[in-house]
């Protein structure tokens, strides 16, 4: 079936996109090849994340092409890529973990390693089993995203301080990564549902918008420093690790004038969020396509304030106002402002890919119905492993700490993810929600695992500082 | 429920009745799902607030006092928000929360019950009609119909059973009816583990208790700052670090010993993630550090203007005889030292600049000579001193710090979490199916078999399986029959 569609699509610009990308990932492939001819050493980890890397980019920009043409040869080679890539994740998981004598799932970079390979076997499984071809369009940028945060966090392995050598660890950290990956998923789904629910696509700009915005406010609240500068943790780079002024107390030094860039960024960000307010009060269409232009370019500024956060935050001295002299910082101090303007950048893309090609997703994603059944089922995944992720966690608290549930930061967000998650059951089972109701839960569920996630470990205090 | 609305209207005129009907009320809206969501969410708002301001016993007390003005600190503290997850009414929540869950089950499962233990299995005609899932195939003969979907239902696992009642002939197949019971599972199991946090909130208790090598303690400083005795003893025979190349810690651990009414009954090395278990109480590795104290300083000793010297060892107690009217004794050890007025103090508890004070006693001479080592020359008494003294070595004394804890309730807990595995599986991965079959006679007079069938979840999975099943027993008679008519399901889709 697939090939008599292939054969009834547009042959050309098919063949051009496969070509580059084929042409692209050979390319990156033998400049790889060409270093590790000259470094000699062939199968060490930080090759084999390479490899995943581009195979992971070639699937992406095929997924991504499938989602803008709908060519169904692209989604073959995508698929065919994620496997590739996923082959070297494996590799590089396996190759970390005989190197470390653990499983991987001690640091942060360790916990991307297996995020991500867990990423690339859901896609593969929803792809395969349940048909849900584009959700590559949404993970693949996902992986990559995770694979380049890999490539800053590289580190050492580091031994286990006493406290982590313990196999309910390993447990406990798998569950979680299988849930909060599956938690991703249903995600993704309810956002497709909504899209196939006929959910406008103004009120995706708004969601949109306001995301981007959030992601913004909360990185110049969080990090402007006064005169325009822009405050980064400092990194010791001997020691590859942040510097501490007190227990649990960063240093942060002031990169000058960022901080403007990242005000100049928000504003851009918050003119469509404006332009809808107004659109939806007055109902002059032709401000949706101001703010349809300004999401456009509010990209281009984003994509500037990447490049010139990269560039400035990759390394040099900086000031600090906490402490006297001048210290290094590094991308690795700071991935969590990183992963938010990539973020940023990735969500204002999906929703021009949504603008520009609706009809095509439409056609392509499965039925309303059929997402909604998905997507319940996904969380029907996912809900008893945050169950067992959370015992196995209490139980390896118990044995380390002497007490099973300590109210702890971590653990709390955890209760109240699951909380969250049997409210959606409750509501699915008792009330009949079904359908948008049950999407806005779905995503009200995995912005807590998010925030259970990161927040957690940034904003609040607590014992789980190793993850 | 029904029997219910029965018994009140039989009260009709009682004075009672009113009083019994608010009593309803009030245990109806607790056991509402509106109520129970109100709670929840009232949980939820109260825990976060919890993890977003600083809490009391865990953050140190100079901490919260930087970030919260005086006031906002006193209001705080008076509200009980510096300590949401120890606050009566937080407690009282959790209560009510629990409350909830049982009436709401309490509410339900009369009906799942009933449900569960007598199950429906003669359809008669307005069930049939009602039916979502059903399918129809003409047929000639009831028996042969009925043998054929009874096979095609053993072989869908349904494990079909004949069902004759005076004027019909049917057949009911079922598969994991526990499905029904699972939701209750998970519940129980959620109030089995609070009940489990709740006995150990009420009779738990945590503490600390630093032991060095050899000593041995049975008392326990609790969270709180009070004591607690224990009814046994527990002795640190040695205790130790192991370290990485890198010199970051890999493993710490304390060779314990119980003493128990002065038998030793128990004896385990523990180390971090494998605590000593004793009577219910339980022993954990927490920490391990220097005390600051001497274990053992080891010297040589010369009489004053001798060459002759022998090798002495001091502990920090007793006095260590040189000769029949001399005694050494070490009085202080101070790992960092510094001078200033010609007096001696303590910078730091490390062991950078280590200086150790002996009081050497002459009944001779009668009288007593402070002997520093190294000599400190504002300070030394030194030279007059009978002997003279070289320091070899110093074994410094550490201790291990175990983190004790009592959890009476913590064996509901973990069966709470088995139970609720369980549950969980039953609820998701169990699906109750029912089917039917039952030869039915048409209006027009000809007979058809009606198959209908049923599930608690993933209607749409069971839809499939229900289809292919119907379509095996249509081919199953069409070969039977030599295929003289063509026999068509019918979906009489109900909804």
């Amino acid at each position: 079936m697939s090939r008599a569609k292939a054969e009834q699509a547009p042959v050309a610009p098919g063949t051009t996109l496969l070509v580059a990308v084929g042409l692209g990932v050979s390319f990156l492939l033998f400049m790889a090849f060409l270093n590790v001819v000259k470094s000699g050493n062939v199968l060490n980890e930080s090759n084999m994340l390479y490899a995943a890397l581009i195979f992971y980019c070639g699937a992406g920009t095929l997924y991504l092409g499938f989602g803008v043409t709908g060519i169904p040869s692209y989604i073959k080679f995508a698929s065919f890529a994620t496997w590739l890539g996923l082959l070297a994740n494996t590799g590089a998981v396996a190759h970390r973990w005989y190197e470390a004598g653990h499983p991987p799932f001690a640091s942060i970079y360790e916990m991307l390693l297996s995020f991500v390979w867990t990423l690339a076997v859901l896609t593969l499984i929803a792809e395969k089993k349940y048909g849900v071809k584009v959700i590559g369009t949404v993970t693949m940028p996902v992986a990559i995203v995770g694979v380049v945060l890999m490539q800053l966090l590289r580190t050492e392995v580091h031994p286990l301080v006493p406290a982590l050598q313990s196999t309910w660890l390993h447990v406990h950290v798998t569950l979680a990564m299988l849930a909060y990956a599956a938690c991703a998923l249903s995600f993704a789904l309810a956002m497709m549902f909504l899209i196939q629910d006929k959910v406008k696509t103004e009120t995706f700009l708004a969601a949109t918008s306001l995301a981007t915005i959030g992601t913004y406010l909360g990185i110049v609240l969080t990090r402007f420093e006064r005169w325009g500068g822009f405050n980064v943790i400092a990194w010791d780079p001997d020691r590859k690790a942040e510097i501490f002024v007190a227990k649990g107390m960063r240093l942060f030094v002031t990169i000058p004038d960022l901080g403007w860039l990242m005000l100049l960024v928000l504003a851009a960000v918050s003119v469509p969020f404006v332009l809808y307010l107004v659109w939806w009060k007055t109902g002059n269409s032709s401000l949706i396509e101001f703010a349809n232009r300004a999401v456009f370019i509010s990209i281009l500024l984003q994509a500037l304030a990447l490049v010139f956060f990269i560039l400035r935050a990759r390394d040099g001295q900086y000031s600090s106002l906490d402490a006297e002299g001048a210290y290094q910082t590094s991308l690795a101090a700071s991935p969590f402002i990183l992963s938010g303007l990539v973020g940023g950048i990735f969500m204002s893309l999906l929703y021009l890919l949504l603008l520009w090609r609706r009809s095509d997703l439409e056609r392509m994603l499965p039925s309303a119905e059929e997402l909604d059944r998905i997507t319940y089922r996904t969380i029907a995944i996912a809900f008893p492993l945050l169950t067992l992720m959370i015992a196995a966690g209490a139980y390896w608290a118990n044995k380390t700490w002497g007490s099973y549930w300590s109210w702890d930061p971590k653990e709390t967000w955890a209760a109240i993810t699951w909380l969250v998650y049997a409210g959606y059951l409750h509501m699915r089972v008792t009330r009949g929600w079904r359908g948008r109701r049950a999407a806005y839960f779905a995503i009200l569920g995995f912005a807590v695992v998010m925030f259970t996630f990161f927040g957690v470990t940034y904003l609040l205090p607590g014992m789980h500082a190793y993850a | 429920m029904e029997s219910g609305v029965h018994s009140s209207s039989l009260e009709k005129g009682n004075p009672m009745a009113g009083k019994q009907s608010i009593a309803k009320k009030i245990w109806q809206t607790i056991g509402a799902i509106k109520t129970g969501v109100i709670l929840l969410i009232l949980t939820v708002i109260v825990a976060a607030a919890g993890t977003v301001i600083l809490q009391r016993p865990a953050t140190d007390i100079d901490e919260i006092q930087r970030a919260y003005s005086p006031q906002m600190l006193r209001l705080l503290d008076a509200v009980g928000l510096t300590d949401v997850f120890h606050a009566w009414w937080f407690v009282l929540l959790l209560a009510l929360v629990s409350v909830s869950i049982i009436a709401a089950s309490i509410q339900r499962f009369p009906n799942a019950w009933r449900f569960y233990s007598r199950p429906y299995k003669s359809p008669n005609d307005s069930f049939r009609k009602a039916l979502a899932i059903q399918a129809q195939v003409p047929v000639d003969n009831e028996d042969r119909a009925l043998a054929v979907a009874e096979k095609a239902f053993n072989e869908a696992g349904w494990k079909p059973e004949r069902i004759v009642r005076e004027n019909s002939f049917s057949l009911f197949g079922e598969k994991h009816r526990i499905s029904e019971m699972a939701v209750y599972i998970v519940h129980a199991s959620l109030l089995l583990i609070f009940v489990g946090g709740i006995v150990d909130a009420l009779t738990g208790w945590r503490g600390y208790m630093a032991l060095t090598r050899g000593s041995q303690s049975n008392q326990i400083e609790l969270r709180n700052g009070d004591k607690r005795m224990l009814p046994f003893a527990v002795r640190c025979n040695s205790a130790g670090q192991e370290n990485y190349k890198d010199g970051s810690p890999k493993r710490w651990w304390s060779d314990l010993t119980v003493i128990d009414g002065g038998n030793e009954t128990y004896k385990k090395q523990i180390v971090v993630n494998d605590p000593l278990v004793y009577q219910g109480v339980r022993f954990y590795q927490a920490s391990y550090g220097q005390t600051g104290k001497v274990d053992q300083l080891l010297l040589t000793a010369s009489l004053t203007g001798s060459s002759e010297t022998r090798d002495i060892a001091l502990d920090g107690e007793t006095p260590f005889v040189l000769d029949a009217d001399t005694t050494v004794r070490l009085v202080e050890f101070i790992p960092d030292y510094t001078v200033s007025d010609g007096r001696v103090y303590a910078r730091s508890k490390d062991i950078e600049n280590p200086a150790a004070r002996l009081v050497v006693e002459s009944k001779k001479l009668g009288k007593s000579f402070d002997v520093w080592l190294p000599p400190i020359p504002e300070v030394e008494h030194n030279a007059d001193a009978p002997y003279q003294f070289q320091p070899r070595d110093v074994k410094l004394a550490y201790y291990t710090g175990l983190e004790v804890s009592h959890e009476p309730g913590q064996w509901a807990v973990w069966s709470g979490v088995v139970l609720m595995g369980l549950g969980l599986a039953f609820v998701f991965y169990l699906v109750h199916v029912r089917v039917w079959a039952a030869p039915v006679r048409q209006v027009d007079g000809s007979l058809v078999l009606w198959i209908g069938g049923t599930a608690n979840r993933n209607q749409d999975v069971f839809e499939r399986r229900f289809r292919e099943v119907v379509k095996e027993i249509q081919s199953e008679l069409n070969s039977e029959k030599g295929s003289s008519t063509p026999a068509e399901a019918h979906s009489l889709a109900g909804r």
